[in-house]
């Protein structure tokens, strides 16, 4: 279970969190929804701890992280995958390479045990054969493929999905909500997505936080979201510009 | 006022990125000696920032040495009426001054800059955050490979440099001067010390790890997509070159203070 008790976060004068809490159960696929520049990558990456709050505290399994040091925080990282906006995978290495990385870390495994996982984990996400590829020969969609094999590959609890859908055509988008579901119920893991597309949000959610102002403003299940009364989550979720939502135009 | 205001805050600025640089410095000196460095990864930075410098910096000392070899016979010829001590000019010069300074100018352009860009199209492409999710920390798997690596083969390459330019103003002076090879010797050999080489040697660690410290910090701190990654290579390339020149300075005042050279 990972539990966020009242964080706060700024970045110069731009206060980021004004008092987040979250619980996040294990098991569940959370969707942290909000506008673009709301702190929704910002959030997921505390909790990977990636950065730290000003104030508060972030728990992983009872554990307090936001104050451990670095080799403890690289003990607790163990149970996290992450895929990023940007897929993220390294430039210099090809396709296995890039899904062994962390496996080679653990250094639990031999070489012929890794090519072995580097295939079940390309076969996971319906990608075989390209183990020699470097990512510059990638598609977006692959790329974001690839990176979700890499994040499986040493077998988190935990998987973080940051904007997974975004920059790459519907279909293929749903290709990848259809992947996160197969993951979440083959390998059991518990997910946190952060997206502002309401599509993939409904579609594998079993839980739904909005993340509005430095704080998070309503939570619930999909339905719940639907028939909400909460005038921001519905403009948000309907995807109206007439709201109490207000956005800089000029 | 408001000059004074501006005047502070650039001063401030500057004292955190020194203080920040500081530290990366320091956390990248404690990786290496702790040994938790990635070897293979060390191996292959050496091979692409000592060997494939060679050409280069043999080419510009080459010619450095030569021209070297040209104005002093020039010179000397104007005051004297014969071209005298032109092997001790371009040894003393090469080996103190141009050889260690022109190795670690030549290396900021070539290596610092690819360090930066690279380094810092990785901070912007979540690559390095990537790293840390797979639990690897970036200062031992990028850091410290390229500091190491620097460190040994700067040095190296100085050396050939040195040797190079050396040969360069001997072929200058004998098949264009006319000078008796053997006069271009000994006006090496006979002035000439150890300390002169330790001293050229000792100043190309410093420029090693001037380069290699500015170009990881800017390379990790850089933000703001492309615009962002020409800027820290930029200003890693001028910064380098610019320190490098001042140090110069303060460590040959320092050397001689202490015999060395």
């Amino acid at each position: 279970m990972i539990k966020i008790v009242n964080i706060h976060k700024s970045f110069c004068e731009n206060v980021v969190f004004k008092g987040v809490d979250l619980e996040i159960k294990d098991g569940e696929t959370i969707t942290i929804i909000g506008g673009s520049g709301c702190g929704k990558s910002v959030l997921i990456k505390h909790i990977v701890g990636l950065l730290k709050p000003d104030s508060g505290e972030i728990y992983v399994d009872n554990e307090e992280i936001t104050k451990l040091d670095e080799d403890k925080l690289f003990e607790v990282q163990k149970k996290f995958g992450f895929l990023f906006q940007s897929a993220a995978l390294f430039d210099s290495l090809n396709v296995k390479e890039n899904v062994a990385f962390g496996l080679r870390n653990l250094k639990i495994m031999s070489e012929h045990d890794i090519s072995e996982k580097v295939k079940e984990c390309l076969s996971r996400i319906g990608l075989e054969g390209i183990e020699n590829m470097k990512p510059s020969e990638l598609s977006g969609g692959m790329k974001k493929r690839v990176a979700l094999a890499r994040a499986i590959a040493t077998g988190p609890k935990y998987i973080f999905y940051d904007e997974p859908t975004t920059g790459i055509d519907p279909i293929m988008a749903d290709v990848i909500n259809d992947l996160i579901i197969h993951l979440q119920k083959t390998l059991a893991v518990t997910s946190i997505v952060v997206t502002h597309d309401m599509t993939s949000a409904y579609k594998i959610s079993n839980h739904i936080a909005m993340l509005y102002d430095g704080k998070i403003i309503g939570e619930g299940t999909p339905s719940e979201f639907k028939k909400t009364e909460n005038m921001y989550i519905k403009q948000f979720t309907t995807g109206s510009s007439v709201g109490p939502i207000k956005m800089k135009v000029r | 006022m408001k000059i004074f205001w501006l005047i502070g805050e650039k001063f401030l600025k500057l004292s955190e990125e020194l203080g920040c640089a500081y530290k990366m410095f320091m956390q990248i000196l404690h990786t290496f000696l702790t040994g938790k460095y990635d070897k293979e990864n060390t191996t292959y930075q050496m091979v692409l920032i000592g060997v494939k410098s060679i050409p280069v910096i043999l080419l510009t000392s080459a010619f450095t040495g030569m021209v070297l070899a040209l104005q002093t016979a020039y010179s000397t010829r104007n005051i004297f009426n014969e071209p005298i001590y032109i092997g001790s000019v371009v040894g003393f010069s090469i080996v103190k001054e141009l050889g260690p300074v022109l190795t670690a100018v030549v290396l900021a352009g070539r290596v610092g800059a690819a360090i930066a860009s690279e380094l810092g199209t990785m901070k912007v492409t979540e690559q390095i955050d990537a790293l840390y999710t797979l639990g690897t920390n970036p200062i031992r798997y990028l850091a410290v490979p390229r500091f190491i690596s620097m460190v040994i083969m700067v040095p190296i390459l100085t050396i050939f440099a040195d040797i190079v330019g050396i040969i360069g103003g001997f072929f200058v002076s004998v098949y264009k001067l006319g000078i008796a090879p053997v006069v271009y010797q000994n006006d090496i050999l006979d002035y000439m010390r150890t300390e002169d080489l330790f001293h050229g040697l000792i100043k190309s660690v410093f420029f090693a790890l001037i380069i290699v410290t500015t170009a990881c910090y800017k390379g990790f701190t850089c933000e703001g997509g492309a615009e962002g990654v020409g800027r820290s290579t930029t200003q890693t390339v001028v910064i380098s070159m610019v320190m490098i020149l001042v140090s110069d300075y303060f460590l040959t005042a320092l050397l001689v203070m202490f015999g060395v050279g």
